[in-house]
């Protein structure tokens, strides 16, 4: 029994029974398909995290990202006042993370490819783009560049799935996709 | 004690107080008895205190019901993490280290006495951490990621129990020297302390990388360090907290294979391949820690890949490999017993009413299905992006933590009670029911939270409906049913634990003594002929013939494929990402 | 971390205790290889990365 030490002194040249040596040639082989599978989408798959990256300074990130949202804002969201930013087709965007919200509002168009920096100026927190269920880990002091290409049309929120203190449930943001060259 | 024969055995020049174990005839140092008891109760206690932290963040994130106010809600949800998932697994483990090598091998406990300050440091640091998040201070979730900070004494009290731990995990391998050197037992150890030996080795890297992340982190809220890199520490902290819960996975594999010897005679099909899987754990299971840090920028791929896929998945070989030897194990003993009927006999009769059985089997199928299918998908570097930090990941976890390990050290509760506390279980009707009460509600806590958790619900997150936000967004609404089926399913999973923890509580203070006369009974129905024949002899390579494993095997590898590349097909329709 | 199978041989003639199960019976050695393998794979290799990461532009 398992609670008794081997029956015979040398276990090791004991024979292994047929089936249990299959379904470890079947374990062994699924294996490697599901490491090679991660291998494979990096060449041929189209959803790969980026990894550009860089070390900045909190305030030179928050500065980046005011001078970004102070040359293409185009309207506030209600009266919330929170501005919403519509970034050139093709460009760089910026995104803020502070407790507790996402800064500014971003407009970006379907279809078209854009550089999203991400980070944040306090604490960590969790970019997470829902409906469409995207999730970036975002710590202060590392910009994060996301390269991504919206493909639906609709108002996206951004939710804090990262817990960031005791405001953490109402820090959102929100993003819009329009048809190109609409909206503004 | 009173009906306990104790004999002295005077091994070398340490005189050491054994009885004579009337169920197995194995021989138990009392000095490992006594600490076998104090660390299990400790556990239980934390478990108690923990599960009902557990039932209030269910009953919270459940919308119709909203429990607590946010503030208290992270404040329990922090404790919660706290006391189950370190203090109750870890008291635990720490009493099957002990177990598995001084009573199993017969053999006295190495400096049983530190074992003393190591179960001291270990309550006082469990304590102080306690008393920090209680206080309210320091309610920063049981990860602590800085900048977020928490009180000094939170990360003491983690240190110290760190230490304590560690001095449990050198208490077991000195035990393990001793037991060779005075020959208690000949040859190789026996599978289920080797089992051990895994989980003991796990826990020495764990242990370890807690506390070089912990000590300057703790150094940092005192103020002696100004800065502490948070990407640097969230690897370092992982290498702890993901890998504890490895601890867990050997721990209780090891008692899998414990439990099915003792009620059902099963033997390993094969010494070689049951510890060349456990060797896979060593080698590369603490790799997974990379888990944690799939969409993080700042790590690149190759890293990512390697460690997520602990070295090309060895480690889940080595997780399916257990997945075939156990029930395996279980069907050739059963047919052994006379259960050769067709494909499922074995299965159909096996003591289903014996609550350590019915525990163990449901760990088994539980952490295979649940926690370890989803487990994999979730590691899988790509796919993370739709499932990190969402319920998704509590779902997977409490498949692997709870319906795993805690449903299995539940089970081996049932053995512990006659075997060390040496008393009956009182109701055993009841306790009959315990496993599956509370097995039923863990996989109802684990199935609807990662159901949420596809939908986009946050993790740790006091309020779905984002009432007070500024810019309020909405879950689609099926999400609001998952949270109430996981409030319900809490809730019968809080039932399950609080009758496991009044039978233990009532049959170590109330039960009837266990001596000669009925120390096999007190263990719970078993299959007639085991007792018997319970050490019978029959080489692995001769019965093979286990359709229903191959049967239940088939099944499992077959929802893997399947819902793994479904996962895939998910992706493949996300926005585009380079 | 000296004793291997020899100290437990018997009188009666012995079979040679393949290398595999020598390790797997030498808990001082797969307690040094996991720890020693997890710590460069995953602590060392990834603190390296993140000592690496550069300045944004």
């Amino acid at each position: 029994m398992a609670i008794h030490p081997p029956q015979s002194r040398v276990w090791w040249n004991e024979p292994v029974a047929k089936g249990e040596l299959v379904w470890i040639a079947i374990a062994f082989v699924w294996g490697l398909i599901m490491f090679f599978m991660m291998i494979y989408w990096h060449y041929y798959g189209k959803q790969n995290l980026s990894s550009e990256v860089g070390r900045v300074d909190l305030a030179v990130y928050e500065q980046k990202v005011i001078d970004f949202t102070d040359a293409y804002t185009v309207r506030e969201e209600g009266d919330t006042g929170v501005p919403v930013v519509k970034p050139p087709v093709g460009g760089d965007a910026y995104m803020l993370a502070r407790t507790f919200e996402w800064w500014p509002i971003l407009e970006l168009e379907k279809g078209k490819t854009y550089r999203l920096h991400l980070s944040s100026v306090d604490l960590q927190h969790g970019f997470s783009l829902q409906p469409t269920n995207i999730n970036i880990q975002v710590h202060p002091g590392l910009e994060h560049v996301v390269t991504v290409t919206p493909t639906e049309v609709g108002s996206f929120g951004v939710i804090c799935n990262e817990y960031c203190g005791l405001g953490h449930h109402v820090m959102t943001g929100r993003i819009y996709v329009v048809e190109p060259g609409q909206g503004g | 004690m009173a009906n306990t024969a104790v004999g002295t055995g005077v091994i070398g020049t340490l005189a050491t107080k054994f009885r004579t174990c009337p169920a197995t005839g194995l021989q138990v140092d009392l000095a490992a008895q006594r600490l076998i008891k104090a660390n299990a109760v400790a556990a239980v206690v934390f478990l108690a205190i923990g599960g009902l932290f557990g039932l209030m963040v269910a009953l919270t994130r459940w919308p119709a019901v909203h429990l607590l106010s946010s503030d208290m809600f992270y404040l329990v949800l922090t404790a919660h993490g706290l006391d189950v998932l370190l203090l109750w697994i870890i008291f635990f483990e720490m009493a099957v280290l002990y177990f598995a090598s001084a009573v199993i091998l017969s053999s006295r406990i190495a400096a049983p006495r530190w074992g003393w300050v190591a179960f001291a440091l270990m309550v006082v640091g469990g304590v102080m951490t306690n008393v920090a998040v209680l206080q309210g201070d320091s309610s920063v979730m049981f990860t602590s990621y800085p900048p977020l900070q928490a009180q000094p004494h939170f990360y003491l009290g983690l240190i110290l129990f760190a230490v304590g731990a560690l001095i449990g995990c050198f208490i077991f391998l000195g035990t393990l020297v001793i037991a060779k050197e005075e020959k208690t037992y000949e040859g190789s150890i026996p599978l289920v302390t080797f089992g051990a030996l895994t989980a003991c080795i796990i826990a020495v890297f764990t242990i370890a990388s807690g506390a070089i992340i912990l000590i300057p982190t703790f150094l940092w809220s005192v103020g002696y360090i100004s800065n502490i890199d948070t990407l640097t520490y969230k690897l370092v902290w992982w290498a702890m907290g993901h890998s504890s819960q490895q601890i867990n996975v050997s721990a209780h594999v090891a008692i899998w294979y414990l439990i099915a010897a003792v009620t059902v005679g099963a033997k390993p099909l094969s010494e070689k391949v049951s510890r060349t899987a456990f060797l896979m754990y060593i080698l590369f299971l603490q790799l997974a820690s990379a888990h944690h840090l799939l969409v993080e920028p700042g790590l690149s791929s190759e890293w990512k890949i390697v460690n997520t896929s602990y070295m090309m998945y060895l480690a889940v070989m080595g997780s399916m490999i257990h997945g075939m030897t156990v029930p395996g194990s279980i069907e050739a003993a059963q047919r052994k017993n006379g259960f050769t009927r067709g494909v499922f006999e074995w299965l159909r009769k096996a003591p289903w009413s014996n609550p350590a059985f019915s525990g163990m089997f449901l760990s088994l199928v539980m952490f295979g299905f649940l926690g370890g299918i989803s487990g994999v998908v979730l590691g899988t570097e790509q796919l993370n992006i739709m499932m990190h930090n969402t319920l998704y990941v509590p779902g997977h976890f409490h498949g692997t933590v709870v319906a795993g390990t805690t449903l299995a050290f539940m089970a081996v509760t049932y053995l512990v009670v006659p075997l060390i506390f040496q008393r009956e279980i009182i109701w055993p009707k009841l306790a009959k029911w315990q496993p599956y009460l509370f097995g039923l509600g863990v996989a109802g806590i684990s199935l609807f939270m990662m159901g949420a958790g596809t939908l986009g619900v946050s993790r740790r997150h006091w309020d779905n409906a984002f009432t007070d936000a500024l810019l309020p967004y909405n879950y689609p609404d099926v999400a609001s049913l998952m949270m109430g089926l996981n409030g319900l399913s809490a809730i019968m999973a809080a039932t399950g634990g609080a009758l496991y923890v009044v039978i233990v509580v009532g049959s170590i203070l109330f039960g009837k003594k266990v001596d000669a006369t009925n120390a096999v009974s007190a263990l719970g129905p078993m299959p007639k002929k085991v007792v018997q024949e319970a050490v019978s002899k029959y080489g692995s390579a001769g019965t093979w013939h286990l359709p229903g494993t191959y049967v239940l095997v088939a099944i499992f590898f077959g929802s893997f494929v399947l819902y793994y590349f479904v996962n895939w097909k998910y992706l493949s329709e996300l926005w585009p990402m380079q | 971390m000296v004793e291997n199978a020899g100290t437990e041989q018997s009188a009666a003639p012995a079979e040679r205790i393949p290398f595999m199960q020598r390790l797997l019976d030498n808990p001082f050695l797969l307690l040094f290889l996991g720890v020693v393998i997890p710590t460069v794979i995953y602590i060392l290799w990834g603190v390296m990365e993140i000592a690496q990461i550069p300045l944004m532009k």
